[in-house]
């Protein structure tokens, strides 16, 4: 692989990403409003689509404001860093067997865990930079929210590594040729789904910007561009975690007929209806429930599968 | 003490009451028309029907009216009765019948009493329907507007006006349904307390006319408590303002000072804190001799330079506060204060500050004079220099009917037959004046005299009394026995009460006045003095202490000084103007502050827009030493501010840095500091970091309107609410109302008593001291000092065949500074006139030319039959001698 | 857990739904006669406004931006000013339920947007129509007891005439 095609990977890449989150600020919108039984935005382009192009100009334009009581260094690193990690976890994603920015790396998963992970400081840092009240309860929760699922994320991977003899993604993909993982692994799916949104503190699971009781949570200090990174990272993490359960749990870009890449993006585009579905139907819980419910079942849960799967791999194994 | 039972609750009531006045003293919302505490019951309206049971085991009961029954101990009774509700209700229904469908365009809607019991009563839907009465209106005059449409027939109006007041030109005509109160014809209503037929009338039938041409519901005004400017009394008062403008004044109860009522002059006067002549701006005097307006900081440069200018002197005002008063005398210095009162008021204000400090017979408050059994009124003619004096001296001479009544087992609240009982048993009150005064019809005696006379009677009566006073030598054997017959009337009394004032401008009238009072108190501990002053700080001016107008007059003469500041007062009312104008030529900078346009001003070289008493705090002291507090209501425009700020800003710019108050309360502290006798003032009323449940008292009712509009055309974003950091009030509807203490209380509503009704809400009992106490603070109750008679008694009066001997003459209207300026009360103002005996009257003619103060000017000539020989009458500070108050020879001319 | 299953299912049906939303201002909507948007005054059936400035609507006005000065003209009583800030007002109707005159009326107007807030404050010229509005018949002043010009005491409805207080008749 030459280092011009690596280069030009990693724009194409980067390139799609972030217009694939821009335009999903318009898909999500629309479907929203598709199952609210209204329009939606329909007024920019034909049926709205350049409404994510005219929220770029707006927030481009918009006053780059800076609190006077802000600490003003972290408060700008912060969305920075938040759409950088988001980014950076794209590298291991394999759109298909040979196309992933990264290459072949043998510790992928480890690495977008890390990069998920170091998520966490965008939202804690933005938080407590923008020395506002609400922002820091925003960050305070948005901290205790992420390492608790962190921990169920991982462990919710255990089975699929297991399974698949490998942390390398590619080698995951490959390990579904017979059988998707959602199937045996049908509890790993739920409990990474259920993590990945809070990871991406999206709907029901968006306690830390909780609009009726936090303002806008952590990011109630922000506007313009910079509150602009932040709502594209969050749309990036869909991608980014729709993405994963599409190579982890949905066979990846193994399908039949369609080519690998269509049968990526479509598994994945699906996938993020479902996260929006999940937007337009669930209300949001309390706080204490969605620590509760993360650390009294997911935890348990994730355990139990790692067991289950570890026992029925010594049980059925040709070696075992 | 009673016990009586209103639904099924025990309450504490006083036997000599009605079960009406004991239903509202325990809190009980009955409804009522025709009765007022002050004006007694008369069962006409049939509104208060409650059912009585004789006894505990009486299940039927009968309905009786609550105001014409006496309460009897054990009293059983029920407010809530279904009988007594179904008859609450047909009777306000019947009152109904007639009532215009006026509410929207009625005064009174919001506030009316009648709207209040209609509502409280449950009749809301008309059902009687045939055709309602009609009445033509009249036209009485500039201060009351009529319609009578709106009547419910429960006579208080004539009640008040003729059997309270003393009028005569009001009353019922026509019969039942048709019944109409007014005068025989239109024409302006005579009483000096025609105002308050606007708060007495339970509907709209009188409104006040001035507050009519700007009117503002109740509920969209700020409210504050006030103290009545116009004269010593110092009533209280409650302002109303509303987008900066004040609207109107309403009697704020004291139950020691004005209670229920208030007089003309102090209702209607105020209308010079809107006036056009009020300064808005500093004035300069431009090269070309012109005054122009200038800014805030040339002023204040002009100012600081003029103070950094010695020698500086400053003359006060006894129209502007303490706090004003004190800063310039700190301002000057001590020494540099002059009172800003003529040398002759300047010693009889002292003398009266000092009689009525030592005098043993303490000095009578309103309340304790409308108690008094016996008076004698010496040299003042109370009923117009202070009005709200002589109305309470009307309800004193009523004492000997309660004693008639108390015989013959009336009790004194069945107003129509205790008034029968005092046609023919009167306290006596006996009058020594110069001439007529509005007391005259009820006086057992008026003796029309000179002033050196009347001192002369006074002294006389005082030996009398106690033979070890001094005896006036070569006494005419009349004036003797008219003394023994007045010494024998008050010692006859067991409350006799003494009134004099400094009118006379005589000292020795005043010292009769306490002879005649200490004597007295020998035997009758309970006698009173009153002796009035001119004007609502002048016993405050007398506290504070300083040099008379004329010394200032001489060291300006001298040419001793540099600076002269006059604070708040118009000098031309109190000086001859060439002696002014002369005297004033001589000092290089001239500062006047004052927040009217006046003679003063007008020859000043700056001058500075002050606060008035509707925008600042400050306290004054009324004739009877009370320190009572007012709170500002209206938050000026800069430049305008309070006095005590333009001269502490005149301070900085001069550079000194001993007067750095920030807020009033840092005035206060120093006052108290500087004047032990005043250190009691800060009592007047809480300070401004007085809070309730930690909110400040809210000035707005919680229905104030329109906030979001009001200035929405000047700019539609919302201005931030004036702050007030004077006081305790805020400025808003935002705050603390309900139990506060009475000196602060800035309206007076309570749940469904939107009417000044409500008062009975806030006070102990109906008719008692408000809840907390009474506002003010007695400055001059100090400890007894032994008691030494004055003997300088004058010779007798000796008339002079070249000259008459003018005497200042009261007026409601036009003789007292601020309520001269009010438009409102300009028509009220009299025509001048010299009065004159009639024989005089022969030999000057029509008109004659008199000088008087240094001016000689043609003035009409009248005859009043009563006045003496060699004394006339011309009101005081009356065109065309503005500056005539204190008593003069004066030579008249052929025109 | 199953019931929310269930809800995403139901959600998801509502992507086959027909949509609600209205295409204004391609489609204007229908507004009743009593739908509640731009205020006026009214006149009354002689062509006299019919406010009396008796303050209820502002007294009402839960937003406070109602705003207005009494002034009379020969008894008659009129609005010296009459000041609504509709960059305030919440349109909710109680100055109209206020009103003993109907003077006040909402009005099925409903655009009336401004890119300059102060352009939202009406004064009682831009408030004034010269109709009866929804109100044809009422008079305040035939039902009314004051004397006004073209109506003496004794002239409004079920009114005696006015009573000759030198008779003694009963």
């Amino acid at each position: 692989m030459t280092l011009g095609f690596g280069i030009l990977e990693i724009v194409v890449s980067l390139a799609a990403m972030l217009s694939a989150a821009a335009g999903l600020t318009w898909v999500e919108r629309r479907l929203l409003g598709f199952w609210q039984d209204r329009a939606g935005p329909n007024r920019v382009g034909p049926f709205g689509t350049l409404q994510a192009v005219a929220d770029g100009v707006k927030l481009l334009f918009k006053q780059d404001w800076i609190p006077p009581f802000a600490d003003r260094g972290v408060f700008i690193l912060a969305p920075a860093a938040g759409m950088a990690t988001v980014l950076l976890g794209f590298a291991v994603i394999p759109v298909t067997a040979g196309w992933s920015v990264a290459g072949h790396l043998n510790v992928g998963i480890l690495f977008f865990l890390a990069m998920t992970s170091l998520g966490v400081y965008s939202v804690v840092l933005g938080g407590w930079a923008s020395n506002n009240k609400f922002a820091l309860l925003g960050g305070m929760r948005a901290a205790a929210q992420m390492v608790s699922y962190e921990v169920f994320m991982g462990l919710s991977l255990l089975g699929t590594v297991m399974l698949a003899h490998s942390f390398s993604l590619v080698d995951i993909v490959m390990a579904q040729g017979r059988m998707w993982f959602i199937v045996p692994q049908f509890l790993g799916f739920v409990t990474f789904l259920l993590a990945g949104i809070a990871e991406t503190h999206r709907l029901p699971f968006d306690l830390p910007e909780g609009e009726n009781e936090l303002g806008a949570g952590f990011h109630t200090e922000y506007s313009g561009m910079k509150f602009g990174m932040f709502f594209i990272a969050e749309y990036a993490g869909i991608v980014l975690i729709a993405s994963m359960i599409t190579t982890l749990f949905l066979g990846g870009w193994l399908g039949p007929v369609l080519p690998p890449v269509v049968w990526f993006l479509l598994k994945t585009g699906l996938t993020i209806c479902f996260f929006i579905l999940l937007r337009a139907a669930l209300p949001r819980p309390r706080y204490d429930q969605l620590m509760m419910f993360g650390w009294k079942v997911l935890l348990p849960v994730c355990l139990l599968n790692v067991a289950v799967t570890g026992a029925a791999i010594l049980l059925f194994s040709p070696t075992g | 003490m009673a016990t009586i039972h209103i639904d099924g609750q025990p309450f504490a009531a006083r036997a000599d009451t009605n079960l009406l006045q004991a239903c509202l003293s325990a809190g009980t919302d009955l409804p009522y028309f025709c009765w007022h505490p002050d004006l007694g019951s008369v069962g006409a309206c049939r509104q208060c029907a409650v059912k009585q049971y004789s006894g505990p085991d009486d299940t039927r009961g009968r309905i009786v009216m609550a105001c014409m029954t006496p309460v009897t101990d054990g009293a059983i009774l029920s407010t809530r009765d279904a009988e007594s509700l179904d008859f609450r209700s047909s009777v306000v229904e019947w009152l109904m019948t007639n009532h215009p469908h006026d509410c929207p365009v009625c005064e009174e809607g919001g506030e009316c009493h009648l709207q209040d019991m209609t509502v409280m009563t449950g009749h809301h839907a008309r059902r009687y329907r045939f055709r309602k009465r009609t009445h033509r209106n009249q036209d009485l005059g500039p201060f009351v507007k009529h319609e009578m449409n709106r009547c419910i027939a429960c006579y208080r109006c004539v009640r008040f006006y003729r059997d309270y007041a003393g009028g005569e030109d009001l009353a019922a005509f026509a019969s039942h349904n048709s019944v109409y109160f007014g005068r025989a014809e239109s024409g302006t209503l005579e009483s000096d307390f025609s105002g308050n037929l606007v708060e007495v009338c339970p509907t709209g039938v009188f409104t006040d006319k001035p507050f009519s041409s700007r009117y503002v519901r109740k509920w969209d005004m700020r409210g504050a408590p006030s103290v009545c400017v116009h004269c010593a009394v110092g009533c209280n008062t409650i302002l109303n303002e509303r987008d900066g403008s004040l609207r109107r004044v309403l009697n704020r109860y004291n139950g020691e000072v004005n209670r229920y009522f208030l007089c003309d002059r102090g209702r209607f006067g105020t209308g010079f804190v809107n006036a056009a002549s009020r300064l808005r701006a500093p004035l300069l005097r431009a090269s070309d001799g012109s005054l122009q307006a200038t800014s805030m900081a040339a002023a204040l440069a002009l100012f600081g330079e003029a103070l950094s200018t010695g020698p500086v002197i400053g003359i006060g005002s006894p129209r502007a506060s303490l706090e004003a008063n004190f800063a310039l005398r700190t301002l000057v210095g001590a020494q540099n204060f002059h009172l800003g009162v003529s040398g002759i008021e300047h010693d009889l204000l002292t003398l009266t500050r000092d009689i009525l400090r030592v005098s043993p017979a303490r000095i009578a408050t309103l309340h304790q004079a409308e108690q008094a059994d016996a008076v004698l009124v010496l040299g003042e003619d109370v009923s117009k220099t202070a009005p709200r004096i002589g109305l309470a001296l009307r309800q004193s001479v009523r004492q000997a009917s309660f004693e008639a009544a108390a015989q013959a087992r009336i009790p004194l609240w069945l107003d129509a037959a205790v008034r029968s009982l005092g046609t023919d048993a009167r306290s006596p009150l006996f009058q020594a004046t110069p001439a007529a005064t509005d007391l005259d019809p009820i006086a057992v005696a008026n003796l029309r005299l000179a002033p050196e006379d009347i001192a002369r009677l006074g002294f006389a009566v005082a030996h009398c009394i106690d033979p070890a006073s001094p005896q006036v030598v070569d006494l005419a054997e009349a004036m003797a026995g008219q003394a023994r017959a007045i010494a024998d009337a008050l010692l006859a009394a067991t409350r006799p009460l003494v009134v004099s004032g400094g009118q006379c401008g005589s000292a020795p009238v005043l010292q009769a006045a306490a002879n005649i009072a200490a004597a007295l108190h020998r035997t009758r501990p309970e006698t009173r003095l009153m002796l009035t002053v001119a004007e609502c700080n002048s016993m405050g001016l007398a506290l504070l202490g300083g040099e008379p107008l004329d010394a200032a007059m001489e060291a300006l003469e001298a040419g001793m000084v540099a600076t002269v500041v006059v604070l708040e007062n118009d000098l031309f009312r109190r000086v001859p103007q060439a002696r002014l104008l002369h005297a004033l030529a001589r000092a290089r900078h001239v500062v006047a502050l004052d927040h009217l346009a006046s003679a003063t001003t007008q020859v000043a070289e700056l001058v500075l827009p002050t606060a008035t008493f509707a925008e600042t705090d400050g306290t004054l002291v009324s004739h009877e030493g009370r320190a009572q507090r007012f709170f500002q209501v209206s938050f000026p425009v800069a430049p305008v501010q309070d006095a005590w700020r333009w001269l502490r800003d005149g301070a900085k710019a001069a550079h000194r840095h001993d007067l750095d108050w920030q807020h009033l309360d840092e005035v206060i502290a120093d006052l108290c500091a500087a004047h032990p006798a005043l250190t009691a003032m800060r009592g007047a009323a809480p300070d401004a970091g007085f809070r309730i449940a930690g909110s400040p008292i809210r000035s707005e009712t919680h229905r104030f309107s329109g906030r979001t509009a009001i200035h929405a055309n000047v700019s539609v974003r919302d201005a931030k609410p004036e702050a007030n950091i004077d006081g305790p009030l805020s400025t808003t509807m935002e705050g603390y109302y309900g139990e506060m203490p009475a000196a602060l209380r800035p309206y007076f509503w309570a749940p469904s008593w939107n009417s000044g009704q409500s008062l009975n809400k806030f006070q102990d009992e109906v008719g008692g001291p408000l809840r907390g106490g009474d506002p003010g603070i007695r400055l001059l109750d100090g400890d007894p000092v032994p008691w030494r008679y004055h003997d300088a008694i004058p010779g007798a009066f000796q008339p002079r065949v070249d000259a008459l001997m003018v005497l200042p003459k009261g007026r409601l209207i036009g003789s007292e500074e601020l309520s001269d300026r009010a438009p409102a009360a300009k028509p009220r103002i009299e025509p001048a006139a010299l009065s004159v005996s009639p024989a005089m009257r022969q030999a000057l003619g029509a008109t004659t030319m008199l000088s008087l103060t240094g001016a000689v000017h043609a003035v009409a000539v009248v005859a009043d039959p009563a006045i003496p020989e060699g004394v006339a009458l011309f009101p005081a500070h009356a065109h065309p001698f503005p500056g005539f108050a204190d008593p003069q020879w004066a030579e008249t001319a052929a025109p | 857990m199953l019931s929310n299953v269930r809800t995403l299912w139901l959600t998801f049906l509502h992507l086959f739904h027909r949509s609600e939303t209205v295409g204004y201002p391609e489609t204007k909507p229908y507004m009743a006669p009593r739908y509640r948007a731009r205020i006026i005054l009214s006149r009354d059936p002689d062509g006299a406004e019919r406010c009396v400035s008796c303050n209820l609507c502002a007294a009402v006005c839960p937003v406070d931006c109602i705003s207005l000065q009494k002034t009379e003209d020969q008894g008659r009583w009129y609005p010296e000013y009459f000041r609504i800030n509709f960059s305030r007002c919440i349109f909710c109707g109680l100055c109209e339920e206020a009103c003993p005159t109907y003077a006040i009326q909402l009005t099925p107007d409903y655009e009336m947007s401004e890119y300059e807030r102060p352009n939202l404050v009406y004064e009682k010229e831009d408030l004034l129509i010269s109709g009866t509005g929804k109100y044809p018949d009422y008079n305040f002043y035939r039902v009314a007891g004051m004397a006004v010009p073209g109506k003496d005491k004794g002239e409004a409805e079920r009114e005696d005439p006015p009573v000759d207080i030198h008779g003694l008749l009963p």
